[in-house]
């Protein structure tokens, strides 16, 4: 994002002498340009302009030759016996690109440089060091250690250079920066002139538009002739825009294009964040940050007419200046040119257009006629190339996010009148301006709509005010009193009225809109699925349970450990194209694969006795879904249309999961407490069926990963449909997840529970006040039998008078005898009507008896 | 109460009581005093009982004078009776006294000697919790149901179309590339065959969406929920992690009352002092756009705006995506972060105790927030 190097702000703006970057951001942030950071200074400490006086090379054993330096820094020199600062200091440098006399940057002992590193004196190579020669490198002004900064070569005058003035200041790296964070809809904001307007809208600082044709010292030249030759070839663009509707050339002779630019403008790049690199780059990408335009400089010699800008081939390749070989896309918009003459015009691909430049026509230290290129391109074919080859690069930002198409001319005046300024060259008549471009058109804007969207009661005068504020053209249709807007060139997100009432409430301020709580019409509350889901939670919690959340990304060993068979369903899981850990690129199916990894994270941290749950969605791809389709924004999909997304969009099912480990009782005074075991995951996931208001018969599971298989049960509601598991996990994934043995654990499926109840209100029994009657049976049955069938028999069995039916007791043993075991019931009865009579109680016993014998085998227990 | 056993007095005592004669008011006396010296000197039941045996029984001097009264001429027989029968009466009042007295102190000792250390730890089953996340988005959930608003679900894998399109983001929008999304592959195991055009959701926008299409208007909803973006961990990122949007679309409704419905619920959120602002932004599905900052006095380094959130009117191009007319309609939008919520509220500095799912974390807070 742009950094705003303040006092070249001022080029666009009136700014008050005393501008801190932070009053700035301030200004700024109010009309929706925030604050990013503010850079402090890159360097502290004493860093100043020094002479070399003398110079020793010294071989070193080691092949290398370091240079013994005396170096004049004026008063920082080393103080004589009269205390006078005339004794020059003694530095080592390893560089050997400067000699005696020359004026260098030296960071005296107290400095700290960009790393930070802090500089002091120090014994090398048989001398006291007493301070550092720098190199652009070592001052974050660039990437270049070739060698120290030799003053002169960087653009400063010799005469304004004196030893042991402040380097800090003269090179910039004392100032504060102020990054910002431009909005997609605003790239006029990628550019001091467009953070002006900003700072203006703010504050009511006088403003220059220095972007208009106007502001520059002489008329725009027109187009010629014998301006350099360019096609635009782009017959059928991917998004129906033409690539390219506007491509200006310009022509410097004679410059020296490799020179290094002045001091004040590599000030400015570095403050901005760029690198200098040479005199005809370095303009180009002033200019850029200045205005906002991305331009291109070509050595002309190395360009071949006619341009053509034109879509890429397949098969072509391209070396950008980043020196990346780039396999381009038919989709990809390029710069070519043509060597071949018209034999094959645009047969040789100079760069990406509006991404990046290619090496080939880079300006180089030969190079003396500057091929100046100021162009526009589509927004959205610049984002799909940029993003296709995750090139973001300045010009590209500035691309996708608009540019104004009347800019290109202005930028690349600028462009000229800085080489010549700069670069001693001469500007070429010779201009060329394709210009395709389309004026934006109106928008009809009534201006009541700002008060109605804002709820501020703007007047007519500030609507029209702030619009024209913003570069708009303000017209009025004289019968209907609706306002013809015409957006600047500079503003292609001005489409509709929305975005001309945000600009109104924008300018007018946000802080003038009043604080007003709307009166709903009144909602339903919670629905029944939430107040269950609600519930649900609670009651676990309440029953010892943590909630805990999981990340739901799981991976193929994951359901490995759980001993998932090869084609268990859970298995078919949704895969990420870009997950964020490689071996976890699943969506999870289930709640536990990811709850059983948080338990154990638990157990390693020493915590023994746990009970986790969990309640979330999982997803279940669906089998043969199609793709989602793609439809437009901003039309309402045909009832077909939205089918197909929905049928598109996989089953997301809410689960509730537990796990316990250790005990689940704790140890104490009162003895040695109680493990968890299957049947505390048992009790939980009947607890959760019960909050949803859903009966569920239980099962015995031998077939259930990861549960252990004599120690699951399987819910299931009444037509038989499976809403969960419970028991033991099983002993080989639980030594496989490092878990405490008999670990336990349960999984619910919540959304099919709360889909198994209608929600209708329950018809209420009258509770009976006629005296109970209790009566215990105990059975024997062979161990097959389970407990819930028998009971089933019973309770069939007991008829209408039965209120209340318990097991007590379940004993095995020799009494009982082999391979059986005894299994004895309080039953409590009572009629609605009457008292009981020892008839009434005979034939409830009776009755249970018979169905316990005729339904599951049982004798009844002498 | 209890009742005295039958008095009977022991087999073979050593002494046989003498009689007084129970003309004789004095001796009568004195066999009252000691009675009742005996049974205020009683210091248990036992010796109570064998006090009353004594000099209650049947063979205490004053039964045995009693019994005398029969053998006496009628004119004494009364005068005996007026004699005698307070006298036997008070001391039957003194002994019910004392019993009463005496097993309340033996009640007593017995109480004492039942007395446990209540200061040992009682809790056999550990307490469990709710994690704060949930309970925090619970909570947030009834300050917009008791507004009037409902609460809308919404699919965790969304379509591009909802999660994008449908919020006014097209397919070559900058704010497309900048939602660091994840993106499904094709096939149902991965197999890449075609796009599925399916993403985890990046915001909880796309329940707009929903909403709208299935409710349609006046709508008044929040929609707290997980989403998802490629950001590794760390102290201030996570992948996962939990928004809360609010739509309200009806005739007439402006900025002011999304401004008064943030600052209702700030209110909510962080005290009566919490208030919000309003700041120029963007993005695709709210225009005008805001950001939204919270007045927050427990800022650390003293009270300070703080960003919570964005905001905005909703875009027109959302209402017509779902098939509500801007001309008529206007709505606003709002969406924050639960976990920046919960660590305003709370004091906590680093994201990863909220997503470790250490018991630690969520027990502190218990069943609720």
């Amino acid at each position: 994002m742009p950094n705003i190097v303040i006092d070249w702000l001022g080029d666009h703006v009136e700014l008050p002498a005393d501008l801190t970057a932070e009053q700035l951001a301030a200004d700024l942030v109010r009309v929706g340009l925030e604050e990013e950071e503010i850079h402090g200074a890159a360097v502290t400490g004493p860093l100043v302009v020094g002479r070399v006086l003398g110079l020793v090379p010294e071989p070193q054993k080691n092949g290398k030759t370091i240079n013994w330096c005396q170096v004049d820094v004026g008063v920082h020199n080393t103080t004589d016996d009269a205390g006078e600062p005339t004794v020059a200091r003694g530095i080592v440098c390893g560089a050997h690109n400067f000699g005696e006399g020359d004026l260098v940057v030296v960071a005296l002992p107290g400095a700290v440089l960009p790393g930070p590193f802090a500089i002091a004196s120090r014994k090398t190579y048989g001398h006291v060091s007493d301070g550092m020669i720098c190199s652009a490198k070592e001052l974050g002004l660039g990437e270049d250690h070739d060698g120290i900064i030799v003053l002169p070569r960087l653009g400063h005058a010799e005469a304004d250079l004196t030893p042991g003035q402040d380097a800090v200041a003269l090179l910039g790296l004392g100032d504060e920066v102020l990054e910002i964070n431009v909005t997609p809809d605003r790239g006029y904001a990628f550019s001091y002139r467009g953070v002006a307007r900003e700072y203006a809208h703010s504050t009511g600082a006088r403003f220059t538009d220095r972007g208009l044709p106007e502001a520059l010292s002489a008329p725009l030249p027109a187009a010629t002739p014998d301006g350099f030759p360019v096609e635009v070839d782009d017959a059928a663009p991917g998004d129906g825009t033409p690539g390219c509707d506007r491509f200006v050339t310009r022509v410097v002779r004679g410059v020296d294009a490799a020179a290094p630019s002045p001091a004040w403008l590599q000030r400015r790049l570095t403050g901005a964040g760029m690198r200098p690199i040479s005199l005809a780059v370095d303009v180009t990408n002033y200019v850029m940050l200045d205005l906002g335009q991305p331009l291109h400089a070509y050595d002309l010699d190395q360009v071949a007419a006619p341009i053509v800008v034109r879509r890429a081939r397949p098969g072509e390749r391209l070396v950008t200046l980043d020196d990346v070989e780039r396999a381009l896309d038919p989709q990809d918009l390029l710069i070519t040119d043509s060597p071949d003459g018209q034999v094959g015009p645009g047969s040789r691909v100079l760069g990406i257009a509006g991404v990046m430049g290619g090496a080939s026509s880079e300006v180089g230290p030969s190079t003396r006629d500057v091929l100046v290129e100021a162009a526009h391109f589509d927004a959205v074919s610049v984002a799909r190339t940029a993003r296709h080859h995750k090139l973001s690069s300045e010009a590209a930002k500035r691309f996708e996010r608009g540019v104004d198409p009347r800019l290109p001319a202005v930028a690349a005046q600028r462009v000229v009148d800085l080489l010549v300024e700069l670069g001693g060259g001469t500007a070429d008549p010779a201009v060329s301006d394709l210009d395709r471009t389309v004026p934006p058109g109106p928008v009809h804007f009534r201006a009541a709509e700002a008060e109605r969207l804002v709820g501020v009661a703007y007047t007519p005068e500030q609507v029209r005010g702030a619009l024209e504020a913003i570069g708009c053209d303000v017209a009025e249709d004289a019968q209907t009193g609706v306002l013809v807007v015409t957006p600047p060139s500079w503003r292609p997100d001005l489409t509709g009225s929305a975005e001309l009432v945000e600009e109104v409430a924008r300018l007018e301020g946000y802080d003038a809109i009043p604080s007003v709580l709307p009166a709903a019409p009144g909602g339903r509350g919670l629905t029944h699925e939430q107040a269950v889901r609600r519930s649900v939670a609670r009651a676990l919690a309440e029953d010892g349970f943590v909630e805990t959340l999981s990340y739901p990304f799981v991976g193929e060993a994951d359901l490995d450990v759980l001993r998932l068979g090869a084609d268990d369903a859970r298995r078919r899981a949704l895969r990420l194209r870009n997950p964020l850990a490689a071996d976890r690129p699943l969506l999870r199916t289930d709640l536990l694969s990811t709850l059983l990894d948080t338990a154990r994270r638990n157990v390693g941290r020493g915590l023994g006795d746990v009970a986790l749950f969990e309640v979330g969605l999982v997803t279940h791809p669906r089998v043969g879904a199609p793709s989602a389709p793609s439809l437009p924004p901003g039309v309402r999909p045909s009832d077909e249309a939205l089918a197909a997304l929905a049928a598109a969009t996989p089953e997301q099912p809410r689960h509730v999961a537990g796990v316990l480990v250790g005990r689940r009782e704790r140890a104490g005074w009162w003895g040695e407490g109680r493990a968890a075991d299957w049947s505390d995951a048992l009790d939980a996931a009947l607890l959760v069926a019960r909050r949803a208001g859903v009966d569920v018969r239980v099962v015995a599971d031998p077939d259930r990963a990861p549960w252990h298989p004599g120690r699951c049960a399987r819910l299931e509601l009444e037509d038989a449909t499976v809403v969960g598991h419970a028991g033991e996990l099983h002993p080989k994934v639980v030594e496989d997840l490092g878990l405490p043995a008999r670990a336990s654990a349960f999984e619910v499926d919540l959304t099919a529970l709360v889909a198994a109840t209608d929600g209708a209100p329950l018809t209420a029994t009258p509770v009976s006040a006629f005296p109970a009657a209790k009566e215990d049976l105990a059975f024997v049955v062979p161990d097959a039998v389970p407990a819930a069938a028998l009971q089933a028999a019973v309770v069939d069995g007991a008829g209408e008078l039965l209120e209340e039916i318990a097991l007590f007791d379940v004993f095995a043993g020799d009494q009982v005898g082999e391979g059986r075991k005894s299994l004895a019931f309080s039953l409590r009865l009572r009629a609605p009507d009457r008292t009981l009579t020892a008839d009434d109680v005979v034939r409830v016993r009776e009755g249970a008896v018979a169905a316990a014998r005729d339904q599951v085998g049982a004798e009844l227990r002498a | 109460m209890s009742t005295p056993d039958a008095a009977v007095a022991p087999e073979g005592a050593a002494e046989q009581p003498t009689a007084p004669s129970p003309l004789d008011a004095d001796a009568l006396q004195r066999a009252l005093d000691a009675a009742l010296a005996a049974v205020a000197d009683a210091t248990d039941l036992t010796s109570l009982k064998a006090a009353r045996i004594e000099h209650a029984g049947d063979r205490s001097p004053l039964a045995l004078a009693n019994r005398a009264i029969g053998a006496l001429d009628p004119a004494d027989k009364k005068t005996a009776g007026r004699l005698l029968g307070p006298l036997r009466a008070r001391l039957n009042q003194a002994i019910a006294a004392r019993q009463v007295e005496l097993e309340a102190e033996r009640d007593e000792r017995v109480l004492v000697t039942e007395a446990v250390d209540v200061t040992l730890p009682v809790r056999r089953t550990p307490d469990g919790a709710r994690h704060p996340l949930e309970t925090l988005q619970e909570r947030i959930a009834d300050f917009f149901v008791g507004l009037g608003w409902e609460i809308a679900d919404g699919p965790e894998v969304e379509t591009e179309w909802f999660n994008f399109d449908a919020l006014n983001f097209g397919p070559d929008h900058p704010a497309r590339q900048m939602q660091d999304t994840f993106y499904v592959a094709g096939g149902p195991v991965g197999a890449e065959t075609e796009p599925t055009n399916l993403v985890l959701r990046t915001h909880t926008s796309p329940v707009q969406a929903h909403s709208l299409l299935a409710r349609g208007v006046p709508l008044y909803v929040a929609c707290p929920g997980k989403v998802f973006r490629t950001d590794a961990l760390d102290a201030t990122h996570t992948p996962v992690f939990h928004q809360v949007e609010g739509l309200a679309v009806d005739k007439g409704l402006t900025m002011a009352n999304l401004l008064g419905t943030l600052d209702a619920f700030a209110r909510a959120m962080f005290g009566p002092d919490a208030r919000t602002r309003l700041r120029p932004s963007y993005f695709p599905f709210t225009e005008p756009s805001a950001e939204m900052d919270l007045w927050f006095p427990q800022k650390r380094g003293g009270p300070g705006w703080i960003e919570w959130g964005g905001c905005g009117m909703v875009n027109p191009n959302v209402l017509r995506a779902t098939g509500v007319d801007p001309d008529v309609y206007s709505g606003f939008a709002f969406g924050m972060g639960v976990e920046r919520t919960l660590m305003l509220r709370h004091g906590i500095a680093d994201m990863h105790d909220m997503v470790e799912g250490d018991v630690r974390f969520s027990t502190q807070f218990g069943m609720g927030i």
